[in-house]
């Protein structure tokens, strides 16, 4: 392993990361000066500050043509890491504005940090080259989300949802660190590449082993099935924004992470994994689908379509082929517009009438029809109908496991769709059919935030499916990147 | 650059969906009358497209082709033949009429004809699209509207079931065809090194035998749900009755339409040898469709069941025109299928005015309506006389063929077959004799009155189209014959 010396030039592959500690020190600094009237404005400071790293980040830190290992080969600076530093970036963006109306959430200097702090240990998931740079951002990413989903102290389910997370995470991560240091006591090395070359004189069995240990790690982070007992009651509890950033980004880093060590430290297994990922992605699917039918808690219900949907993305994956890599990509930035919109919509619901039933959604579309039909391209791109962005994603993953001999998976993921629709459109039902007479005169004002928040992210989910060329393009430099 | 009519055509009603929802929420006769317009703007694009297409040329005309996601060969590419042609005519007309007949809804009329426009639009496309990744967008788009529009708008008894079980049949059959679809993708992509999805290199991809044999069922019998056919008609009664007036002309009239038409052109145009085995036993689903669909119809109570019964015995004749792989059976299905599409759209439409001041449906109870609504009663008889196949109206024009193909290729098949005329013209007749003549019952009398004008206009414009079409066959079926011609050469016969 020749590791380059230091150049200046590797301070770019730094710079959303540099850029976001400063947001971070910045909103430190406010909160201290300003008084609890104007804290709000944090959020403000916060979505600027990101939005500002993503512009720099566009602009100064894409990767040339070839990917290049950096900062002693802890990073590895590629398409792949680019395109999603973008995803968490956006998502993050979202979020901080989502959450500025939270009471108890929205003037709090500290959330904003720690959701930055967290984006910060994302985009080092996403470029890790090295197991110990590896396991650090995985417990940065975790630790700050494990306070942000306990934020209401005084709200017993969300503590209860942020120890619970913290229980789980502290669990697999400890599982995912004994695969980590079982690669290193065979290979005597931390480098991914190193490992894969070590893990060469080693029996496929004990690779696999390892294999095993680490995807109980990332199976977390991406509420994979059985794995995934923890979202249901995480997501309920956690302030309706931070669910939306552990469904979407979070879950976005954990396929990063995922599809780069499998394909970097494993190329001789893939004989192997695929078909234990297919099973994987198949139970996923079906159980999240499943349970999520009877759900009553709109929360609860988006819970399990995400670990439905965690299926539905590695459908992709198994194909093990750049086709395969870029639909998963496209999958999770689709999903990441869709399902950002879903948890935005009801954040701005829950704000003004305190519930989270779906049950208590009749009438919406009376109410207020542009919440109403915000939630409405959410849902229907859930449930993978043109022409939002759910429906090309969904095509593209099954294309890539068509391609790669998969049709039992597709056939299971197409009779889960329908399972998908059906709750979905229930939700719609509710929505749009019945009607709740006591509500229906009543404001529901969205502030201003909520609606930027909505309107980009609407806009995003259609634009996204009907304009899918450029995304679909930048997922295939990022898939290109791996093999 | 020639003028991109057809996208004119398909995205006009996405637009004006769109804009429609920015009209305050209270200014409902302002929404009526943009959605009037827009509705008549698209109509008259369809009539352009349906008169200016040289049926001695043939082939696809009109055709736009922009890449679309280049790196897996998705293009945005339209046109019409000799067989969507008439069909993209009969959506401009069946919206049209269908904005007029709604002018009385008053519950969030916006959003409606949002909805009812969204849907056209997706209709539209898939009429147009050459390409098959774009057909499944625009069925897909065409399959979700619907259920919020019978869900919100329909006949509160049965709405919300009906809604449901309707979305998911239709979801079920177009992901089944989906997986069928990409299995020809890649299979194409093995043989030819192309990547695409453009129908028309698909036609030439050269799937062997065995792999069409295989794929066939699922993509034909995938989007034949949408055509109602048995056993798997099941949701579309249901779902015509629960609609609204307008969506109930929709979608027996163009929609049931759409899944006939795709398992045409993925069915039967990319995989001609699946078709030439598995048709065989496809005709007598067919032949369950015409008979007992005409059978459940006539013993039906419920006006609009009677209705949705028919459309299902009409549907099956379409399928099995499309079965018999013959010319005059393509032709009298090309032909029936913008036949009964008009002709059901002006039942449905009828039924609704009906049921809109009488309140109900129940056969025995109705009667005498002729007395007060005159143009309604004229247009059913003559809907009715279509729906028997009489001669000189476009019944006969559809049905006749598809009869002799039959004929050709099974002679028992059209010797049971025919026992529906028989008893399509007893259910009509039925439904003439008690609905609208005989004694105008006492409970009604005083509630009924005359339709709007707009209605007239409606129904004036439907019973036209039908009645120029049977007494002037050669408006349509040179072209459908040069849409056939196609079909029949790649099936290696003509």
């Amino acid at each position: 392993m020749n590791i380059p010396a230091f150049q200046p030039s590797m301070y770019l592959a730094l710079v959303p990361v540099i850029s976001l500690v400063t947001v971070a020190l910045l909103v430190l600094l406010f909160d201290a000066l300003w008084d609890e009237e104007k804290r709000r404005n944090l959020g403000w400071l916060t979505f600027g500050g990101v939005l500002l790293t993503l512009v720099l980040t566009a602009f100064l830190a894409a990767p040339g043509g070839s990917s290049s290992l950096v900062w002693g080969g802890m990073l590895r600076h590629d398409w792949l890491s680019f395109t999603f530093t973008l995803i968490f970036l956006f998502g993050a963006g979202i979020t901080a504005l989502l959450s500025m109306d939270i009471p108890a959430l929205g003037r709090r200097g500290e959330a904003y940090i720690l959701l930055l702090v967290s984006t910060v240990g994302m985009i080092l998931m996403a470029s890790a080259a090295d197991i110990i740079m590896l396991f650090l951002a995985v417990e940065t990413t975790s630790i700050p989300l494990y306070i942000l989903a306990g934020f209401f102290t005084k709200d017993d389910k969300s503590t209860e949802a942020g120890f619970k997370y913290l229980l789980f995470g502290a669990m697999t991560s400890s599982v995912m660190l004994y695969g980590l240091s079982l690669l290193y006591g065979f290979t005597r090395t931390t480098s991914l590449e190193g490992v894969a070359m070590g893990l060469m004189d080693f029996s496929p069995g004990l690779a696999l082993g390892t294999l095993v240990l680490l995807l109980v790690g990332f199976g977390f982070k991406i509420s994979l099935f059985p794995l995934h007992f923890w979202a249901p009651d995480v997501y309920e509890g956690a302030p309706t924004p931070i669910a939306g950033f552990l469904s979407t980004a979070s879950k976005a880093a954990g396929f990063a992470v995922l599809m780069r060590v499998f394909l970097t430290v494993y190329p001789s297994l893939n004989a192997y994994w695929p078909m234990l990922i297919a099973i994987a992605a198949a139970f996923s699917m079906t159980v999240g689908n499943l349970l999520a039918l009877n759900q009553k808690n709109i929360k609860r219900m988006l819970a399990y379509s995400s670990i439905a949907h965690a299926g539905y993305a590695l459908t992709g994956f198994v194909a093990v082929s750049e086709l395969g890599v870029n639909s998963v990509v496209f999958y999770l930035g689709a999903y990441l517009l869709t399902n950002l919109a879903a948890f935005g919509a009801v954040a701005v619901f829950w704000r003004i009438t305190g519930t989270d039933e779906i049950a208590d959604y009749a009438g919406l579309s009376r109410r207020k029809p542009w919440l109403a039909l915000a939630m409405l391209a959410a849902f229907l791109s859930l449930a993978g109908m043109p022409p939002f962005g759910g429906f090309i994603a969904k095509v593209l993953v099954f294309a890539a496991a068509v391609e790669a001999g998969y049709i039992w998976l597709v056939v299971v993921g197409v009779l889960n769709s329908i399972v998908g629709l059906y709750y979905y459109l229930k939700v719609l039902n509710e929505i749009y059919h019945h009607r709740n007479e006591e509500t229906e005169g009543l404001p529901l004002p969205i502030t201003a935030p909520q609606g930027l928040a909505l309107v980009v992210l609407s806009a995003g989910v259609i634009l996204i499916g009907f304009l899918f060329t450029p995304f679909f393009n930048l997922g295939a430099v990022a898939a290109a990147a791996l093999f | 650059m020639q003028f991109p009519i057809l996208s004119v055509i398909v995205f006009t009603p996405l637009v004006a969906g769109m804009l429609l929802l920015f009209i305050p929420a209270d200014r409902k006769q302002e929404a009526r009358v943009a959605a009037l317009a827009a509705g008549l703007f698209t109509f008259a694009m369809s009539v352009w497209v349906y008169f200016s297409y040289d049926a001695a040329a043939a082939g696809y005309q009109f055709v736009e082709k922009y890449s679309w996601l280049p790196a897996l060969g998705i293009s945005y590419h339209v046109g019409v033949d000799g067989i969507s042609a008439p069909l993209v005519m009969l959506t401009g007309l069946v919206m049209f009429t269908g904005v007029l007949i709604s002018w009385g809804i008053d519950d969030r009329p916006r959003e409606f004809f949002a909805f009812l426009f969204i849907l056209a639009t997706g209709v539209f496309g898939v009429f147009v699209s050459l390409d098959l990744f774009m057909l499944f967008f625009f069925y897909e788009i065409a399959v979700f509207p619907m259920y919020l529009l019978i869900s919100i708008w329909g006949w509160k008894q049965t709405r919300e079931y009906a809604a449901m079980k309707l979305t998911l049949y239709l979801f079920v059959g177009s992901v089944v065809a989906l997986v069928g679809a990409l299995a020809m993708y890649w299979t194409a992509y093995q043989n030819t090194g192309i990547l695409t999805f453009d129908m028309l290199q698909l036609e030439k991809a050269g799937f062997s035998a065995g792999f069409q044999q295989l794929w066939f069922p699922f993509v034909f019998l995938g989007f034949a749900v949408l055509g109602g056919i048995w056993p798997f008609h099941n949701w579309s009664p249901d779902g015509h009755v629960a609609a609204p007036t307008a969506v109930s002309m929709f979608h027996a009239g163009v929609l049931m339409k759409l899944g006939a038409f795709a398992a045409l052109r993925v069915g039967i145009m990319l995989l001609p040898e699946g078709a030439k085995l598995h048709m065989n036993w496809i005709i007598l689903l067919a032949l369950v469709n015409v008979v007992y669909g005409a059978f459940i119809a006539s013993i039906q109570r419920d006006f609009k069941y009677v209705i949705g019964f028919s459309s299902v015995s009409h549907m099956g004749l379409v399928m099995m025109g499309f079965a018999t792989l013959t010319h005059d059976g393509m032709v009298g299905a090309g032909v029936q299928m913008f036949s009964h599409g008009a002709m059901t759209a002006l039942f449905f439409a009828v039924v609704g005015m009906v049921y809109d001041q009488a309140h109900t449906r129940d056969i025995p109870r109705l009667g005498g309506v002729s007395k007060v609504m005159l143009w309604p009663t004229l247009a059913f008889i003559v809907g009715g006389l279509v729906s028997m196949g009489m001669p000189g109206f476009s019944g006969f024009v559809a049905e006749f063929p598809i009869f002799m193909g039959v004929w050709q290729s099974h002679p028992w098949i059209a010797v049971v077959a025919v026992i529906s005329i028989v008893v399509t013209a007893s259910y009509i007749i039925r439904i003439i004799r008690s609905v609208f003549f005989g004694e105008l019952p006492a409970e009604f009398d005083g509630h009924l009155h005359d339709v709007r004008v707009l209605d007239k206009i409606a129904l004036g414009v439907l019973t036209l189209v039908l009645l120029v079409l049977g007494a002037y066959p050669p408006v349509m079926v040179p072209m459908v014959e040069t849409g056939v011609q196609h079909v029949l050469h790649l099936l290696g016969g003509a």
